[in-house]
């Protein structure tokens, strides 16, 4: 067995990577301060094609593979984890399953501009009682004649304000509970839809977190996604592709992290000697190293198993899981590293250590991971 | 409009580089090889003028061992139509004179209206081949070019070449052999689109013998290779500012006879 992306995987992290510290790294600090969405690289991450990587050319994508996502996508979460849960949103939460569970005639109008990167998606599943047990759906969508009529709450939604699209999980029949969950795309705009706040959050400051809110919102039925109680399968097999992103970002943060304390570890000098040479510094840095080593090398395999249309439930989320933690950590530790520098805005890695906890719960906290794969293991 | 760029794949600018084994040569373990970044601006400024004009054709070319193709593949996923790679082991020691020689060949079968190139590659800095392959086709030449305009028939093209503080600007009849200097255009990034594209288009092999070319033994052959010294580390100079100024300049003058 030999571990090796092919030329074009490479090509496509080179420039991810090129992109993401020439123009992304130099704002992040900015935009994280400000909390300040940034439009203009997002724009240009849509026209390199990092907004539909896995979906194909025809449907306005790139045509690549999950493999390629996840190096590129790690390669802009080291710069700035907002563009890279902005980045995961619209390939994992919206395009994946507009592709997969999508007719032509939806993906033509509701897929090919976003995965071109000339609108954004997000996905709205959370409620104000229904995260972890996402099956308690209050928002209900009721049949009228060639409509369906939206009323409820969705809370949390990143890039809730600036998606154009949103793919709405809603219950048409309360009586099959889980089984009568849809999946609705709900256009920017339709009367009864609107955003009534957006959060002020510890991490990913410049990805906007919103809250939806339907007011008997009159949907097409022409806009339901997959048959009518598919809605919360949907769900759960987009959030499988959504953990693999979710653990590539952690990997991001985690290694951004970690350059930056190489880096000092190798100038700051206590006692005489720079820190790195004191052994308790330097144990840090290995399983730094270590962890993002394992970490990476999880992600990758659950990519590379979604590739190969294998089942990767289980291996996503312990890729998720293991990759969450290893952000956290690493990123408390690269604070430790700096020292009193690491706890002030200028050294960045406060910034990491925010961001880092975020891949911790969304997507499935880490106990419903656990959950997950504890469900797998015991099949 | 037909424009062949002559791009070298040289180590990554971040890479510290070690004298080999043989000290005649470096040490190419885990390097990270990239394209000349003065030959990304002559790729650039190739396809944003096939773009111009609406139509063209934009050819890179390469001469090196097998590891150039990922070069060429960069070059077909920014934009290039198709490659050449001249690829053969009676190249391997080949100068710069070679290396023209043979490029000149491929680019009179091709015939193209244009030939760009970096200025020079960031590797050997030699800055030759550009000059040299103009010499050899017979074409007129500037290097180290700021801007270019193509008339309209493609005809002739006026470059502006940097000089110390100015601007010189020179007509030139097509065909042509340009080098980039940085500040011509800003390359652009390869899409997703583009390099998935890459694979699709074309590389092709070429031997010497294709081209009816027995390279010569070179004109310039490396003796060895030697690491720059390390530098001595830096002195300051303490005391009272009056004290330390005449320590600093007597300094100059008899420890370093710099002034
Ligand atoms: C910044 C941000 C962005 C988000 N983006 C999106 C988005 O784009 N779309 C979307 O739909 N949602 C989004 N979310 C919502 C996110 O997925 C949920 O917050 C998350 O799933 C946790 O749900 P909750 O907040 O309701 O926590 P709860 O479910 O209330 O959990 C509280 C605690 O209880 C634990 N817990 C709950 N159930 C169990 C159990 N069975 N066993 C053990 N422990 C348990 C949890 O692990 C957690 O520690 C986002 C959230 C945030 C903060
Ligand atoms: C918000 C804030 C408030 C503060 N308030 C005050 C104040 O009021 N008054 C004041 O005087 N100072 C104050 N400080 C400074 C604080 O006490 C120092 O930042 C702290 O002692 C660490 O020193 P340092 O930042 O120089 O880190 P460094 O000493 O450079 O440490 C960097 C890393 O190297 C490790 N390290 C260093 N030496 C060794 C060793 N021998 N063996 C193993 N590991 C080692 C450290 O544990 C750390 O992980 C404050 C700092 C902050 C951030």
């Amino acid at each position: 067995m030999r571990i090796e992306l092919t030329s074009e995987q490479q090509m496509i992290r080179a420039m991810a990577a090129e992109f993401a510290q020439e123009h992304v790294a130099p704002i992040a600090s900015e935009i994280d301060r400000d909390a300040r969405f940034p439009h203009e690289t997002v724009k240009r991450m849509g026209e390199l094609g990092l907004l539909g990587i896995m979906v194909p050319e025809q449907w306005g994508g790139a045509g690549a593979d999950a493999v390629s996502y996840v190096v590129a996508l790690e390669e802009i979460a080291k710069a700035c984890a907002s563009h890279a849960v902005v980045m995961s949103v619209n390939n994992s939460l919206y395009c994946d399953p507009l592709w997969k569970y999508g007719t032509d005639e939806q993906r033509a109008r509701f897929l090919k501009p976003v995965a071109a990167g000339h609108a954004l998606g997000c996905f709205a599943l959370t409620e104000p009682e229904a995260g972890s047990d996402a099956r308690n759906q209050h928002t209900v969508a009721v049949r009228d004649g060639e409509n369906y009529v939206l009323t409820g709450r969705k809370l949390f939604i990143s890039t809730g304000r600036e998606a154009s699209y949103a793919l709405v999980f809603a219950q048409t029949d309360r009586d099959k509970a889980h089984r009568g969950i849809s999946a609705f795309v709900v256009e920017k705009g339709a009367p009864g839809f609107s955003v009534s706040k957006t959060e002020d959050k510890l991490g990913i400051r410049a990805s906007d977190t919103a809250e939806l809110v339907f007011d008997a919102c009159r949907v097409p039925a022409a806009n339901r996604i997959g048959e009518e109680g598919r809605g919360f399968h949907i769900a759960l097999a987009t959030l499988d592709g959504g953990r693999v992103g979710i653990a590539a970002q952690a990997v991001g943060i985690a290694a951004g992290a970690y350059e930056r304390s190489v880096r000092y570890a190798r100038e700051r000098k206590a006692f005489g000697v720079l820190i790195g040479e004191h052994q308790m510094v330097g144990w840090m840095l290995a399983d730094m190293a270590t962890a993002i080593d394992g970490a990476r090398l999880m992600t990758l395999k659950a990519a590379s198993l979604k590739d190969a249309g294998q089942p990767y439930t289980k291996e996503a989320a312990m890729a998720k899981l293991f990759a969450a933690e290893t952000a956290m950590k690493v990123a408390t530790d690269a604070v430790q590293v700096h020292g009193g520098f690491g706890f002030i805005r200028e050294a960045e890695v406060e910034r990491y250590f925010r961001d880092a906890k975020i891949t911790q719960i969304y997507e499935g906290t880490s106990q419903i991971q656990k959950l997950v794969i504890a469900r797998e293991v015991l099949k | 409009m037909k424009i062949v760029v002559a791009i070298k794949q040289v180590p990554d600018t971040a890479t510290q580089v070690k004298i080999g084994g043989d000290p005649k040569a470096i040490d190419t373990a885990g390097i990270t090889w990239i394209v000349s970044p003065y030959d990304e601006f002559a790729i650039e400024e190739a396809l944003r003028l096939k773009e111009k004009r609406g139509q063209g054709e934009v050819i890179a070319v390469s001469l090196g061992p097998d590891r150039v193709k990922e070069a060429l593949r960069s070059a077909l996923a920014m934009g290039c139509d198709r490659a050449i790679h001249l690829n053969d082991p009676a190249w391997a020691n080949a100068d710069t004179l070679a290396t023209a020689q043979a490029l000149a060949a491929v680019i009179k079968q091709e015939q193209p209206a244009l030939v760009l190139c970096g200025r020079q590659a960031i590797d050997d800095d030699m800055g030759a081949v550009g000059a040299q392959l103009a010499e050899v086709l017979g074409w007129p030449c500037a290097s180290w070019i700021m801007e270019e305009a193509v008339d309209a028939d493609a005809k002739s093209v006026r470059v502006g070449r940097q000089v110390e503080g100015g601007l010189e600007v020179f007509d030139l009849p097509l065909p042509a052999v340009l080098s980039a200097q940085k500040g011509l255009n800003e390359p652009r990034y390869p899409t997703l689109k583009g390099i998935m594209g890459a694979k699709k288009k074309e590389i092709k092999d070429v031997k010497a013998g294709d081209l009816g070319l027995t390279p010569a033994a070179p004109q310039v052959a490396v003796k060895n290779l030697e690491a720059l010294p390390a530098r001595p580390p830096g002195r300051v100079i303490q005391g009272e500012i009056k004290d330390a100024v005449k320590e600093l300049v007597r300094a100059l003058r008899e420890d370093a006879k710099a002034i």
